[in-house]
């Protein structure tokens, strides 16, 4: 067994004890990166001096017996939209492919504060607008049990190196479903948090009302440590929520007996592949014997939820995305004539794709002086609508539990050239964001072709405890987890 | 309601982007299929339902206006594509 393929549990354990270093795991996780990257494209930024240097330090802490705890020494490979004091972040994009933040992340200086080694920058959807890393200006992330097919998107690339061991665990975010989507093809755990409960300080905007960072790992324990290190309030950040984070590691009790949990019926209807429904069917059922009641819930508008998305998402980031000019950072391109609004054009026409430059007019559209109405207010209005079935479904149960995806991983290119047919892949994602709940994905099985399904625990309002103990509970049960796909 | 060629030239300006005639052709029509699955929306009467912008109960968070140490004017400006002294430099918008 090489350290690369360990979790932070089991390798905290070996730090501890003295059977293994730092710079031991550093450099298994490099060997790694350097035999398995050139197909799966996960990186885009690594630096092998920079890691070891990290690991020699989390190593004399240890030695002084400072700053110990689970994630001292753990190499992690962070989202390209985190902003990393002195390491490029690129967001994916070529305009900010030059660009070095003066400052940290307030995640990124959590995990810095508890002596992480920061591995590298992973890919993603240029600005996390996609949903299977195609969307990347420097080239897509391959899914790592089948190179042809997509990783999920946008987090690609922190759900592919976390599957084929590049790094111990991984932060994505999650606008709607960017961190859910990727851990199911990629068969591994993540977890979006309660929109608030994690600082976005730091974090490339998408779109406010909706992104939060997550964790994604190896398994549900992992996870559940890596958000108690970047969970709580910031004065940074005035949307992020006073309350003290549990320890998330103690609601892994094995024990879910008595949990209520709803199947929502709007979530297993026709469109949906067979296979996903079965297998999700089966998971609820291996929770039933476990002590948990399965019960029917309703959902009614999720039909309404792709539109009310891809109206508010692209309305806030056409707004977000105003700040890149090219006049304080970033790149630059020369207007012809010079003047400053040709600049403003030529910069943001080379600096970005297709895409982002189609959801920047959508969003300006929506917003303006005589459509807001019939657009933007009226999906804020079914957001409420949205949210209130949530609230209903959650008097009768605890959690629900839903597919990820309505189809396994499919073949890279299949819908990069139709964006609305991407974008109903988000069916079953988006009504977390929108509703602001937290939303966990847990490997549930394989399709035919051996590719992971995932399941979706959704909870209410800061009940992520309650996600981890489902999740742990039917973890500990199978061991889909276990399986590492051979690349 | 659809959106023309013309108008989608016109948001364009608006968010700063340059459009090829191309391009302007190929997003109208991807523009129009995504505006045309909006209308779905009008199947709800949502008259008297009020909108969310917040998803999570929260009111306006205030704090104590504090001097406190800000960046270093040289890491501000490090990323500057052009600067002039202590400014980031444009091209000349006043004649």
């Amino acid at each position: 067994m090489r350290l690369c393929e360990l979790t932070i549990t089991e390798l905290s354990g070996m730090l501890e004890r003295g059977e293994c270093s730092s710079v031991d795991i550093t450099k298994s996780v490099y060997e790694r990166i350097s035999e398995v990257d050139k197909k799966i494209h996960a990186y885009l930024w690594t630096n092998e001096e920079y890691a070891l240097s990290q690991a020699k330090e989390a190593d004399k802490k240890r030695k002084a017996r400072e700053n110990l705890n689970p994630l001292l020494g753990i190499p992690i490979g962070l989202k390209d939209l985190l902003l990393t004091k002195g390491v490029p972040t690129t967001c994916a994009s070529r305009i900010l492919e030059n660009f070095v933040p003066p400052f940290d992340a307030t995640v990124v200086k959590k995990l810095k504060e508890r002596g992480v080694v920061v591995v590298g920058k992973l890919n993603m959807d240029e600005f996390a607008m996609g949903s299977t890393t195609e969307g990347s200006a420097f080239g897509p992330t391959r899914n790592p049990w089948g190179l042809d097919y997509i990783p999920g998107g946008s987090s690609g690339g922190s759900a592919a190196a976390v599957s084929s061991d590049m790094c111990i665990a991984s932060l994505g975010t999650d606008t709607g479903g960017s961190i859910r989507q990727p851990a199911s093809c990629c068969g591994v755990c993540g977890i979006k948090p309660t929109y608030g409960r994690v600082s976005r300080f730091g974090v490339i905007a998408y779109a406010s009302s909706l992104d939060q960072v997550g964790p994604l790992g190896k398994n549900v324990r992992d996870t559940a440590i890596m958000l108690e290190a970047v969970a709580g309030f910031d004065r940074c950040d005035s949307t992020s929520v006073k309350m003290d984070v549990p320890r998330y590691t103690d609601s892994l009790t094995g024990d879910v007996k008595g949990l209520k949990i709803g199947l929502p019926k709007e979530y297993f209807v026709k469109g949906i592949d067979p296979e996903i429904a079965d297998t999700v069917r089966n998971a609820a059922k291996q929770l039933e014997k476990l002590g948990a009641e399965v019960i029917d819930v309703s959902l009614p508008h999720t039909e309404y939820c792709i539109a009310t998305y891809y109206i508010i998402a692209p309305a806030e980031a056409s707004s977000n995305l105003a700040r890149y000019d090219g006049v304080r950072y970033g790149l630059r391109v020369s207007g012809e004539p010079d003047t400053l609004i040709n600049m403003y054009k030529a910069t943001r026409d080379r600096g970005f794709s297709a895409e982002v430059r189609r959801r920047i007019i959508i969003g300006t559209y929506t917003l303006s002086a005589g459509y807001y109405d019939a657009y933007y207010l009226k999906a804020q209005k079914v957001r409420t609508l949205i949210r209130r079935d949530f609230e209903q479904a959650f008097q009768k149960c605890d959690c629900v539990i839903t597919p990820v995806l309505p189809t396994p991983p499919y073949k890279l290119g299949t819908k990069i050239n139709d964006p609305l047919e991407m974008y109903l892949s988000d069916i079953f994602t988006v009504s977390c964001n929108l509703a602001g709940l937290p939303g966990m994905t847990v490997p549930c099985g394989f399709s035919k072709e051996n590719l992971p399904i995932g399941m979706q625990i959704m909870a209410r309002h800061f009940e992520e405890e309650k996600i981890f103990k489902v999740a742990y509970a039917y973890e500990q049960s199978t061991d889909w987890h276990k399986r590492k796909p051979k690349v | 309601m659809g959106i023309t060629r013309k108008e989608v030239e016109y948001v364009a300006h608006l968010a700063r982007l340059k459009l090829s005639p191309e391009d302007a052709e190929s997003f109208t029509a991807r523009l129009n299929q995504i505006l045309n699955y909006f209308e779905k929306l009008k199947e709800l009467d949502t008259s008297n339902i009020e909108p969310t912008s917040h998803s999570i109960p929260m009111v306006n968070a205030f704090r104590e206006d504090v001097v406190e140490p800000s960046l270093d004017v040289e890491e501000a400006l490090a990323n500057a594509p052009e600067r002039e002294g202590n400014f980031f430099k444009v091209p000349q918008i006043i004649e």
